[in-house]
């Protein structure tokens, strides 16, 4: 338990300690939400669809946190180049909790950065229709962020290298996101879409977010907490058992 | 040093990578208490056998106790006998030195204020104690391994693995290091397994030592035994005519390789 605490705090250290990654990694989720939010906002509400700021916020809120989520696997890759790895794996403690605290942390992080955004997007007048689902619109995004810092991790436990790391990503997440609903509605799509969209895991993260801040949501609340916890959970298993192998 | 207890026992162990053997059926023991040196020229198997007996590696054939536990079977057992300074740096740059400390502590489980005492008894002893909050990244090569020394000590093992430790050090720090470790040896009968180039390290700190190329071990005994053996009046002589002059190239390790990579783009 003590292990899995340290190498949590560890990563919540380091996290705090580097404020360029903290403004750098907004920079993104603040573009899109500006450039779409206001570019599109008037298509949107004349197609009778309400305030666009508002149904797009939390599809960016969970572009954020997926995105920090999955490049914190990249620490996995740098302690190995710079030898802290080791540290780890010769002290008696299991190797899942080794792999649960890293994953905790990152998934900490990644949940920090999503409520960062979330703060910010109060200020461009975002509105939460019901405060006292706040929580549950964090607790989405945490389960979220554990199933992609595990993604993360597992990759970056088959790689030695960074750019190797930063494409593979991009490849994945970029699909992942838009193709998940973060960015429109999910009503009257074609068909090929209507089937994508669904087996898309992030899909149900977003419609979670989304239902519990503003109360729209194109799918059941049960259903998207079920889709990715399992997720997650299946996830951080493989990514233990990647974690598992590694000879330092 | 205790005769009949043995810290590290390895009969007949044998690694391979693909058709590559790099640790050949080698035998040895180091008594409890006993400083021993594993010298051989670059590539020879010494950090492949250390990754072994730290658990970080797994043999492909024989056996190995460490501290009377299989380090294959009992990991975790093994895992708190021993301390280790390996050859690169393993410390958290991004952390200070009193984090590094205190994130090995918790690892191993001290209790707090064993865990306090002993953090600034080491950091005192080692020199470190005005820097203690500062980030690593900001610490000199020297700096960096006395702390790694201190945080290889710090859970008080029974073995501790030398890894090359005194690469680049000045000859101050080098002393230093050395002192407190005989230090230790003697008092607290700390058996310390060792790697090193520098023959005269050897010569000064070892009871014992094994030279080992190509995967065997080549020659065994007091640093007095292999220059008789020998018929060479200094170690480092010794080492030579037992391994030969010519230069070897070592499989660059994967923070090498990255380099070379990036270099080459």
């Amino acid at each position: 338990m003590n292990a899995v605490y340290v190498l949590w705090i560890r990563q919540i250290k380091r996290y705090l300690r580097s404020r360029p990654r903290i403004i750098g990694a907004l920079g993104q989720p603040l573009l899109f939400l500006i450039a779409l939010g206001y570019g599109f906002g008037s298509i949107f509400q004349r197609a009778g669809q309400g305030n666009y700021i508002d149904f797009l916020v939390p599809g960016i809120i969970a572009q954020t946190v997926v995105f920090t989520a999955i490049f914190t696997g990249i620490d996995l890759i740098w302690d190995r180049q710079f030898g802290f790895l080791k540290e780890t794996m010769v002290a008696p403690v299991s190797r899942f909790s080794i792999i649960l605290g890293r994953t905790l942390g990152g998934a900490t992080i990644a949940t920090l950065q999503g409520v960062i955004v979330l703060l910010l997007s109060l200020i461009l007048k975002f509105h939460i229709v019901n405060w006292a689902m706040l929580p549950l619109a964090i607790l989405a995004m945490f389960i979220l962020a554990l199933a992609f810092t595990a993604l993360g991790t597992a990759i970056a436990t088959r790689l030695s290298d960074f750019q190797a790391f930063q494409l593979i990503i991009n490849f994945i997440i970029m699909p992942l996101f838009f193709l998940s609903g973060a960015l429109f509605p999910l009503t009257n799509l074609p068909s090929v879409m209507n089937i994508i969209v669904k087996i898309n895991p992030l899909t149900y993260g977003v419609d979670a977010i989304r239902r519990s801040l503003i109360n729209i949501g194109h799918l059941s609340f049960a259903l998207d907490f079920a889709v990715i916890t399992l997720v997650s959970v299946a996830l951080l298993a493989i990514g233990s058992y990647l974690f598992s192998k590694i000879e330092a | 040093m205790k005769k009949n207890c043995k810290a590290i026992e390895v009969k007949n162990l044998t690694k391979r990578f693909g058709s590559f053997t790099a640790v050949d059926h080698i035998n040895f023991t180091v008594a409890c208490g006993e400083i021993f040196a594993f010298l051989g020229p670059n590539g020879a198997g010494k950090s492949t056998t250390i990754k072994m007996l730290t658990t970080l590696l797994v043999p492909s054939e024989g056996t190995i106790l460490v501290n009377g536990a299989d380090p294959s079977i009992d990991q975790d057992e093994v895992r708190k006998s021993f301390g280790i300074v390996f050859q690169d740096p393993t410390l958290d740059d991004e952390l200070t030195a009193l984090e590094n400390l205190d994130f090995h502590a918790r690892l191993y489980g001290l209790p707090k204020d064993l865990k306090n005492k002993r953090i600034k008894e080491l950091l005192g002893i080692l020199e470190l104690s005005d820097r203690k909050n500062s980030l690593v990244k900001t610490f000199s090569g020297g700096m960096k391994r006395r702390l790694e020394i201190a945080r290889g000590l710090l859970h008080h093992p029974k073995i501790l693995f030398l890894d090359e430790p005194t690469i680049g050090l000045d000859p101050q720090t080098r002393n230093l290091l050395w002192d407190y470790i005989k230090e230790m040896n003697r008092r607290e009968g700390i058996t310390v397994f060792l790697t090193t180039h520098y023959m005269d390290e050897a010569e000064r700190m070892a009871m014992r030592l094994a030279i080992i190329d190509h995967g065997k071990i080549m020659a065994m005994g007091t640093p007095e035994e292999l220059k008789k053996q020998t018929g060479k009046s200094n170690l480092e002589d010794a080492f030579l005519a037992i391994t030969g002059t010519a230069i070897r190239e070592e499989m660059a390790s994967t923070k090498e390789q990255l380099r070379m990579r990036r270099r080459n783009k």
